[in-house]
């Protein structure tokens, strides 16, 4: 209506509003009057001209007058409408030629990778429309397996986080990228008169082919610019221990899968690191006792606070992570492997014996037994492992040494440091920070942020607004891995292009266009700059130049990794002298060694990344922040950790808030009082307590980086801690640990399975059939079923993750998960077996047991969840009204109730993560695990298309996916050949409470612990 | 039953039911002033203002808790029920005493109930409205109740009978409407009484209708007394089958502490229990402030207290059985329950509900205790709030600690439980005040009756109650 006035106002046109006004007077037959009396002024004619130009021409010469008034009519009724805007037409056209692949409603897996730590996993993303909705490993490699962990699971939701930064911005304010482009090229010129002498590069740890080549020609060009690295979950202490062994440094693989006896000295390999996935199925692989088998490996960890690995472990020495250098050197002497003086920390005589009994069983299995130190450990520890190897014949089998993997393997601790004086002493004009908040995580005696303010111009790119972008010149957003394009290298060298999902959401770059436009090429896309890379010089690098450049990028992208770029086993040997003098130790790495020389009995602090937000960088996932932590079960904080003797010597009590001091700083935290912690020791874990850390971190939990400094990153002694009178409430999910006698968890040891291999099936026999009125049912076509195996699980959370995102669980916040009323359909249940100050830690993951007696079902007034044919236990949500009647009669409590609107209904960013096969529950309903019914009906409708049956593999539920283990096995168990079915006939196989005949489809298979028969009277 | 003095009582003749001095015109003026002439005594309207704010507290939780969902109270996983459930159980509990009182000891002819059946019924029915409600809030998705009930639909779903919550559904609706009727047709002769009684028009218009036509003629009263009659014959099983359906939710479910074939008797002793602690909690106040003390007589109040005990008795042999049977079973979750119950979370809940049920009313034994009406009132709310007590135990204790371990969770209601409790008696009292106002709170020519001999009049024919008293 507007464009009448602005295009008519020459012409001395009627403007509607009068011709409203004109028609309001009239009434009854008087309105046909002047009507007509209006289509015929030649004011109307205009306006209608204007109006409907589209339409003008039928208003030529020769129209008549019911053609007119039929048009005007029409026209009167859309002039009525004031405030309808008139919409161009458009035509819209379906596709002629469908694009090959896509058919709405099936989704496409791509192969790409995500970094973690500089490391990558390989995945492979589901992709609804264009939509990434759920990650999957790619089983074909080698950091994956098909599995995941729980980070990779959960970072298809920061994918979607609404709180990502999603401009370019300069000092705070919203800015453009022309306008960064132009400060980039400023910065140029500047530096290109001094050869860069002022510019500075912090990245966090490259392994990125293209990005180091960038970051080669970047400073060929600007020779005097350097380049540094720093993330605080870093790798210094174990590639100081390669140099201390070796005098290079080389990467350690191992190779638990020919294994047979393991020592890990707090090392949490199963969990952390970027092998974890890979190392979790080849350690478990080995005491699976699958198909009837009598053997297994058998697992040593010394460690403080209990890990993932620790709770795994056959034998679990609960030491003082700085007391594990004595037992290093104890035992390399033992082994020979190390000379010099006597343990520098006393051993008790338990401890002693401990020792004597691992190395005669190291010995008994050279050749087939690891030793492995934790990146907490000093290099000395991770260097005495090396020469225990060695000596224990293990290099070339189990343990085997290649090149480095990162671009640049530097000691990070020291090279912010070094980054941080040049700053201070003004040697810096230009820091471009690419990744990372290091004004948030870097150690507190290196002051990243006040040196900050001393330079002229600081960039800092990165997925959120944070504390460092807030003290930088300019924040540019940076792109989530599954929305640019890059490539990566895995554990072992294999390198991956990362290919985009999606493009970006917001206007973000990554990280190789920030440096393109630093180089001069800021039109470069990051495709361009990967393609060329690999186009000129990747292939060649790789040795890969036989095929066509397009054959080798279609093929490297289709598999996910580029096949060959494993880097080869290369021999190296142990410095002879090792553990005899600290004179040849480098200089930096005393500090940790000084440590060991205080008082014994001072209480220790050892710090740990978060299990869950890692670094700080998942702080703002509320899937990640809701995920129990493994050993405490805490949700959405962080606490400190100490043991129960300490705690009642301290008398300090579970979510009393302790000031805890060190190096002269203090923080204040609730206390968890941790069953299986080295007594004398705290352990924090940082990453918690930005205060930019978004809608859902913001407020979580403490910072404890106040805590750490550059020489003690890891561990340290003589920490103080006080009980400040205060009380914090902390959400935990797992309130009691014991098994109250119940045999949840049936766990017998390899002799007791050799001499009974049906020892689980007696602690509880099932009722006998007929001790139901009812007649038994018997499901004729498939049976879905499944079958946990507790030898391999460890209780690492993936799953639990992975069904979340599968089943488009929400996250209900800290409140109610204080409430108990979390909504994650698996939970990991954690047992404590034996005394609270050194038990047994068992995990379990429970979810629907799928009862085909379920006493769910029959409670239910509206039928709301009743048996399908197949013998799922199914909720129909649309028909519960909400009695939680089910739920209260569930003995396993796996029923999950929206209290409140839990689901998010609102953001339209997480809309796009739901499956779409999934329905997004409302408040007031009840649900739970569905044994993934989706994907159950997807794979029936594959195979009735080619009238078949389904085979046994083919449907696989999201938590036997990510599973790094293969701890979950599902399948038909009508069919006696399916892998569930055989699982199911196993001995070990038991149900959870079958007294109450409820006959479970879920099933266990017991747990079998390999105790060393000369340990067994300890 | 009661009606026998013991032996050696020195009560050897039954005390009086009702005042030395009345006839027939007095028993029916003093009842019906107090709808029609008496001036509202300023303790009603005190105690009505109270009430109607109660139901106004009532209202906004109810308000905010369909607005937001049942995530505003304090249930959780794994204790699904909490507070609603354990107001249901005990609201339908204090339903009872009307039914037993009306139709039981109507067909036992217990002449003694006649002065406090019609409240005692009134009571019931405001009782049930309170239960009524609370399954149909507690609902995550209220709006979807009627999905309980067996109506045709195009989808052909029905509810699914093999659920206890539909038992109820039929159970509690079946004794409202049965107590309803039972309630209005014992009004109905006295409803005539007051319209021809008042005075103005508009009463007389109101109760008119209400009164159905009635006009005492002897083929009315014949049909009556056929219809009150067959009505008690109705009502009679429902008092066993209300509560014995109602223990069903928690006797036909597997939880530790639920699944026992002891809760029908002994939920419906409990529920003869509460009822008749509640009406003596009303009685005695109410018969203090409208001078009623010549109809509600001590005996009334002596025989109720009797009946107390004797139900509370059975009440305590149902806990000590429960305790017996938990370790006699030999289930070991049963075992841990009981000891959860006592030694637990929740022991002292177990312990009051202990004291107020099964210590307190052993007092009663004693006739002074008995004659003492303060004494008789305080016992008759610690037996209200041990009942209360019982079905939290039951409901949230059970729940609390059932099977698995690694899910036990503390459970504490919210202020928004509190509210909706509160807010019920605010409903219910509300009701109450309005009955009493408004209708006579006793029954006239039921108690006319109780009017001796040589006080009637000899007129043939006027045997019966005639209109004009």
């Amino acid at each position: 209506m507007s464009s009448i006035n602005e295009k008519g106002s020459s012409r001395q046109g009627l403007d509607p509003a009068s011709i409203r006004a004109r028609l309001e007077k009239t009434r009854g037959r008087e309105y046909w009057r002047s009507l007509d009396e209006l289509a015929g002024t030649e004011q109307f004619l205009e306006f209608l001209r204007n109006e409907f130009p589209r339409q003008s021409g039928l208003l030529g010469e020769g129209l008549d007058r019911r053609q007119a008034l039929k048009l005007m009519g029409a026209s009167l009724a859309l002039a009525g409408l004031a405030g309808c805007a008139h919409m161009p037409t458009e035509k819209i056209l379906p596709y002629v030629r469908q694009p090959e692949e896509v058919v709405p409603g099936k989704p496409l897996f791509f192969a790409t990778a995500m970094p973690l730590g500089g490391f990558g996993k390989g995945l492979l993303v589901e992709s609804h429309l264009g939509r990434p909705t759920k990650i999957e490993g790619n089983p074909q490699h080698p950091a994956s397996l098909g599995a995941t962990d729980a980070f990779a699971q959960a970072s298809i939701l920061s994918l979607y986080d609404p709180d990502r930064s999603q401009t370019v911005s300069r000092l705070g304010n919203i800015n453009t990228r022309i306008e960064f482009i132009g400060a980039v090229n400023e910065v140029r010129a500047e530096q290109q008169m001094t050869k860069g002498a002022g510019l500075r590069l912090l990245t966090e740890t490259v392994t990125s082919p293209t990005l180091a080549s960038q970051l080669q020609e970047l400073l060929a060009e600007f020779p005097r610019a350097k380049w540094h690295q720093y993330e605080p979950v870093g790798r210094d202490n174990l590639k100081a221990g390669a140099r201390l062994a070796f005098g290079e440094m080389v990467e350690t693989l191992y190779r638990f899968d020919q294994a047979d006896v393991i020592l890990s000295l707090e090392s949490d390999f199963l969990f952390a690191g970027a092998a974890c996935v890979r190392y979790a199925r080849d350690f478990t692989g080995r005491r699976r006792m699958e198909a009837a088998e009598t053997r297994m490996n058998r697992l040593y960890v010394a460690e403080s606070a209990p890990t993932v690995t620790g709770a795994m472990a056959d034998h679990r020495l609960r030491m003082r992570s700085t007391e594990i250098e004595g037992l290093a050197r104890a035992l390399a002497r033992f082994l020979g492997a190390a000379s010099g003086p006597e343990s520098p920390g006393p051993l008790s005589a338990a401890e002693s014996k401990w020792i004597n009994a691992v190395a005669r069983d190291l010995q008994r299995h050279r050749g087939s037994c690891v030793v492995l130190a934790g990146e907490q450990q000093p290099p000395i520890v991770h260097a005495l492992c090396h020469a225990m190897n060695e000596v224990l014949g293990n290099v070339g089998k189990t343990v085997v040494y290649t090149d480095p993997v990162e671009a640049n393997s530097i000691d990070q601790m020291q090279s912010l440091q070094a980054l941080v004086s040049d700053m201070k002493s003004g040697q810096v004009e230009s820091l471009f920070i690419l990744g990372g908040d290091p004004v948030f995580n870097a150690p507190v005696d290196v002051p990243f942020g006040e040196a900050l303010g001393k330079i002229k111009l600081a960039v800092h790119l990165g997925l959120y607004e944070d504390q460092t972008s807030q003290l930088c010149h300019w924040h540019i957003p940076e792109t989530h891995y599954l929305e640019a394009w890059s490539d990566v290298r895995a554990y072992d060298g294999t390198i991956s292009i990362i290919q985009p999902l999606i493009a970006p959401l917001y206007a973000g770059q990554s990280a190789h266009e920030v440096l393109a436009a630093l180089q001069g090429h800021s039109t470069r896309s990051g495709y361009e700059i990967v393609q060329d890379y690999w186009k000129n010089h990747g292939q060649k690098n790789a040795g890969l130049s036989s095929k066509s450049f397009k054959e080798f990028w279609e093929v490297a992208l289709y598999n996910g990794f580029i096949d060959g770029t494993a880097l080869n086993p290369r021999p190296v040997s142990v410095k002879k002298g090792l553990g005899s003098a600290t004179s040849s130790e480098p200089s930096h790495i005393t500090p940790t060694t000084i440590v060991q020389a205080a008082a014994p009995r001072s209480l220790e602090i050892v710090f740990r990344p978060d299990p869950t937000i890692w670094d700080g960088r998942f702080v703002n996932n509320g899937w990640l922040q809701e995920l129990p932590k493994p050993m405490s079960k805490l949700t959405w904080e962080n606490a400190v950790w100490i043991s129960p003797a300490t705690a009642d010597r301290l008398g300090i009590h579970n979510e009393d808030v302790v000031g805890l001091r060190f190096g002269g700083h203090e923080v204040k935290a609730p206390a968890w009082i941790m069953p299986g912690h080295a007594d004398d020791s705290v352990t924090v874990h940082f990453g918690y307590g930005s205060p930019l850390a978004g809608h859902i971190g913001t407020g979580t939990g403490f910072n404890a980086y106040p805590l750490r400094t550059s020489g003690h990153p890891w561990i340290g002694s003589g920490v103080e801690i006080q009980s400040t009178g205060e009380q914090s409430a902390l959400a935990v999910t797992n309130i009691h640990h014991s098994m109250e006698g119940r045999d949840f968890v049936r766990v017998g040891t390899l002799e007791e399975y050799r001499k009974n291999p049906r020892f689980a099936q007696a602690m509880d026999p099932p009722p006998p059939p007929d001790s139901t009125l009812y007649p038994e049912i018997k499901d004729t076509g498939y049976a879905w079923g499944m079958a946990i195996n507790l030898n391999s699980c460890i209780g690492c959370n993936a799953c639990v993750v992975a069904c979340q995102a599968e089943n488009n669980i929400p996250v209900v916040g800290k409140d109610q998960v204080r409430r108990s009323r979390e909504m994650q359909w698996i939970r990991i249940d954690h047992y404590f077996h034996g005394s609270a100050n050194d038990p047994e830690i068992y995990h379990e993951p429970v979810m629907c047991m799928h009862c085909e007696n379920a006493p769910c079902e029959l409670v239910c007034p509206v039928g709301a969840t009743n048996h399908s044919a197949e013998g799922l236990n199914q909720m129909i949500y649309n028909r519960c009204v909400g009695t939680r009647y089910c739920s209260n009669n569930c003995p396993y409590k796996v029923r999950r109730f929206n209290f409140y609107q839990f689901g998010d209904w609102e953001t339209a960013s997480l809309k796009l993560q739901r499956n779409p096969n999934v329905t997004v529950r409302s408040r007031g309903v009840m649900e739970k695990c569905s044994y993934c019914v989706q994907r159950i009906n997807a794979a029936k409708i594959g195979a009735e298309e080619e009238n078949r049956q389904v085979r046994d593999g083919e449907v696989v539920t999201a938590c036997q996916a990510a599973c790094p283990t293969e701890a979950i096995v599902f399948g038909d168990i009508n069919d006696p050949n399916s892998h569930v079915s055989r699982l199911k006939a196993q001995t070990l196989n038991y149900g959870l409470l079958t007294d109450l005949t409820t006959h479970p489809r879920t099933t266990y298979l017991a747990k079998i612990r390999n105790p060393n028969p000369e340990m067994k009277e300890s | 039953m009661a009606t026998e003095p013991l032996k050696g009582s020195p009560h050897l003749v039954p005390a009086p039911l009702i005042g030395p001095g009345y006839d027939y015109a007095t028993v029916t003026d003093k009842i019906s002033s107090i709808v029609l002439t008496q001036k509202t005594p300023r303790s009603w309207i005190f105690g009505f203002a109270v009430a109607f704010f109660l139901l106004m507290v009532l209202m906004f939780a109810i308000g905010r808790l369909f607005l937001l969902g049942v995530g505003i109270w304090g249930i959780e996983i794994p204790v699904g029920w909490g507070w609603a459930i354990v107001n249901f159980v005990w609201w339908v509990g204090i339903a009872h005493a009307g039914t037993l009182i009306s139709a039981i000891l109507l067909l036992m002819h217990q002449e003694w109930r006649t002065s406090i059946n019609r409240f005692a019924e009134a009571m019931t029915l405001f009782a049930v409205s309170c239960a009524g409600m609370f399954p149909l809030l507690h609902l995550g998705r209220p709006w979807m109740f009627y999905w309980l009930f067996p109506y045709p639909n195009t989808m052909k779903v029905w509810p699914q009978f093999r659920s206890p919550l539909v038992w109820d559904v039929f159970a509690v609706s079946t004794y409202a409407t049965v107590s309803l009727m039972f309630w209005y047709v014992g009004l109905i002769p006295d409803l005539a009484t007051i319209r021809d009684r008042s005075k103005r028009r508009v009463s007389q218009k109101i109760y008119g209708i209400l009164a159905m036509g009635w006009r005492g003629s002897a083929a009315h009263w014949k049909r009556y007394e056929t219809a009150y009659l067959l009505l008690a014959g109705l009502a009679t099983p429902l008092v066993v089958s209300v509560h014995s359906v109602v223990s069903f939710d928690f006797a036909v479910g597997i939880v530790p502490g639920w699944h026992s074939t002891i809760f029908p008797p002994y939920f419906v002793a409990g529920a003869i229990y509460s009822g008749f602690a509640m009406v003596l909690t009303i009685s005695i106040p109410v018969r203090k402030v409208y001078g009623l003390e010549d109809f509600i007589t001590q005996r009334h109040l002596d025989n109720m207290a009797k009946i107390l005990l004797a139900t509370g008795l059975i009440v305590g042999y149902g806990y000590v059985m429960e305790t017996f049977m938990a370790f006699y079973s030999g289930s070991p979750y049963d075992k841990f329950m009981i000891m959860a119950r006592m030694t637990g979370p929740y022991m002292k809940f177990y312990w009051a509900l202990i004291f107020c049920n099964m210590v307190v009313p052993q007092f009663l034994w004693s006739t002074r205790v008995r004659s003492n009406i303060t004494g008789l009132w305080v016992i008759s709310i610690l037996v209200n709030i041990g009942m209360w007590l019982e079905r939290y135990v039951i409901v949230v204790g059970s729940l609390a600690r059932d099977y698995m371990p690694t899910m036990w969770y503390r459970y504490s209601g919210t202020a928004w439980d509190v509210a909706t409790y509160v807010g019920s008696i605010g409903l219910f009292l509300t009701l109450l005040f309005l009955f009493l106002r408004y209708l006579p709170m006793i029954s006239i020519f039921e108690l006319r009756q109780l009017v001796p001999p040589e006080k009637r009049p000899t007129a043939p024919g006027a045997t019966r109650a005639t209109v004009e008293g």
